[in-house]
């Protein structure tokens, strides 16, 4: 077997772990696409062609409050900002890698690829560093297509009694306190959200571009705050 | 919903995505990730999914309601409980509905 390829499979079985939170996050994806009156084929496409499961359930949750586009686009991006950090830490390692390639595997970049490759490569000197991020990469996409088809399938049959678009917040809170590590974390979060219920009365859901704006500038000023007090 | 919009839509934030995915990939040796822009990212998940949660949470139908009838808070606090503990998705969704379900039956 090629180096390329033994580094491709290793990077692909070392993410089966992770790819057990894959699955239920893209099945959720599907079904809140489907609560919110898309076919099982538009819910299937959104993942397949937007990849990004977190946006993904804003964009749907906007959709369901009217928003307009550029909300529901900003609001997104935002949330994968994060992405060019990912794409920062990786680039050294594709640097000699051919455009037909690096364009593919950067479309089907994601957390848990990243995570995987980063936390190897911080451990293990690879030949083909580039080729465990693309089997990681790939094995979390493919997983992610056909957890969101069987969530599809599942989605149709639930009906809309069950109040499923509470799964919304449900599902954004579990990702909340993921991201609560530290003080400056805590306070970007509660003036975020304060804010978010203050101007909850602006059209549009344009208070929750500014709430968050607000939150990510005080988490920005008390880090600072307690950089100095140390 | 029309056909034609939604996918547009799909479209522009894939776009998006990419444009992000692909960045420093990209630029890799032209250009690094701004200091300020690293700064910000630490805070965006945290600000911007509360400012999605409480809402949801504190209002119901429309108005501001604080109280124990409003379940979607009641549930909502269950759920957070379980997301604290253990931040997982999936079981964070689970408590959170039957919760709800619940409470809605008494």
């Amino acid at each position: 077997m090629k180096s390329t390829q033994q580094d491709f499979l290793s990077g692909a079985r070392d993410s089966l772990p992770i790819l057990l939170g894959v699955v239920p996050f893209a099945m959720i994806c599907s079904v809140a696409a489907i609560s919110m009156g898309l076919s099982s084929f538009e819910a299937v496409g959104m993942s397949f062609i937007v990849f990004a499961g977190a946006s993904q359930l804003v964009v749907l949750q906007l959709m369901g409050e009217g928003a307009l586009w550029i909300v529901m686009l900003l609001t997104a991006w935002v949330i994968n900002l994060r992405f060019t950090m990912y794409s920062a830490g990786l680039a050294p390692y594709l640097q000699k890698e051919p455009l037909c390639r690096k364009i593919p595997f950067a479309y089907i970049l994601s957390d848990q690829a990243f995570g995987v490759t980063m936390s190897h490569l911080a451990n293990h000197s690879l030949a083909n560093a580039a080729w465990y991020f693309y089997g990681s990469a790939f094995a979390v996409w493919l997983t992610w297509i056909i957890s969101a088809i069987i969530g599809a399938l599942l989605g149709s049959l639930i009906p809309a009694s069950w109040g499923l678009d509470f799964a919304f917040p449900l599902s954004f809170m579990a990702l909340l306190f993921a991201a609560l590590k530290d003080r400056p974390t805590v306070i970007a979060a509660l003036v975020g959200g304060t804010s978010a219920i203050i101007f909850n009365g602006l059209p549009y859901n344009l208070g929750l571009i500014l709430a968050a704006t607000l939150g990510i500038l005080a988490g920005m000023f008390a880090e600072k705050k307690l950089a100095v007090q140390k | 919903m029309k056909e034609l919009p939604i996918w547009i839509l799909f479209l522009a934030l894939a776009v998006g995505n990419f444009a992000l995915r692909f960045s420093f990939i990209y630029l890799f040796g032209k250009m690094d990730i701004p200091n300020w822009l690293r700064d910000a990212l630490k805070f965006v998940p945290a600000s911007v999914l509360a400012a999605l949660v409480l809402p949801a949470l504190v209002y119901s139908e429309g108005a501001l309601d604080i109280s124990l009838n409003n379940i979607r808070l009641l549930a909502g606090i269950g759920g957070a409980l379980v997301a604290w503990r253990i931040k997982n998705v999936l079981w964070t969704i689970i408590v959170g509905m039957v919760l709800l379900w619940i409470l809605q039956a008494i």
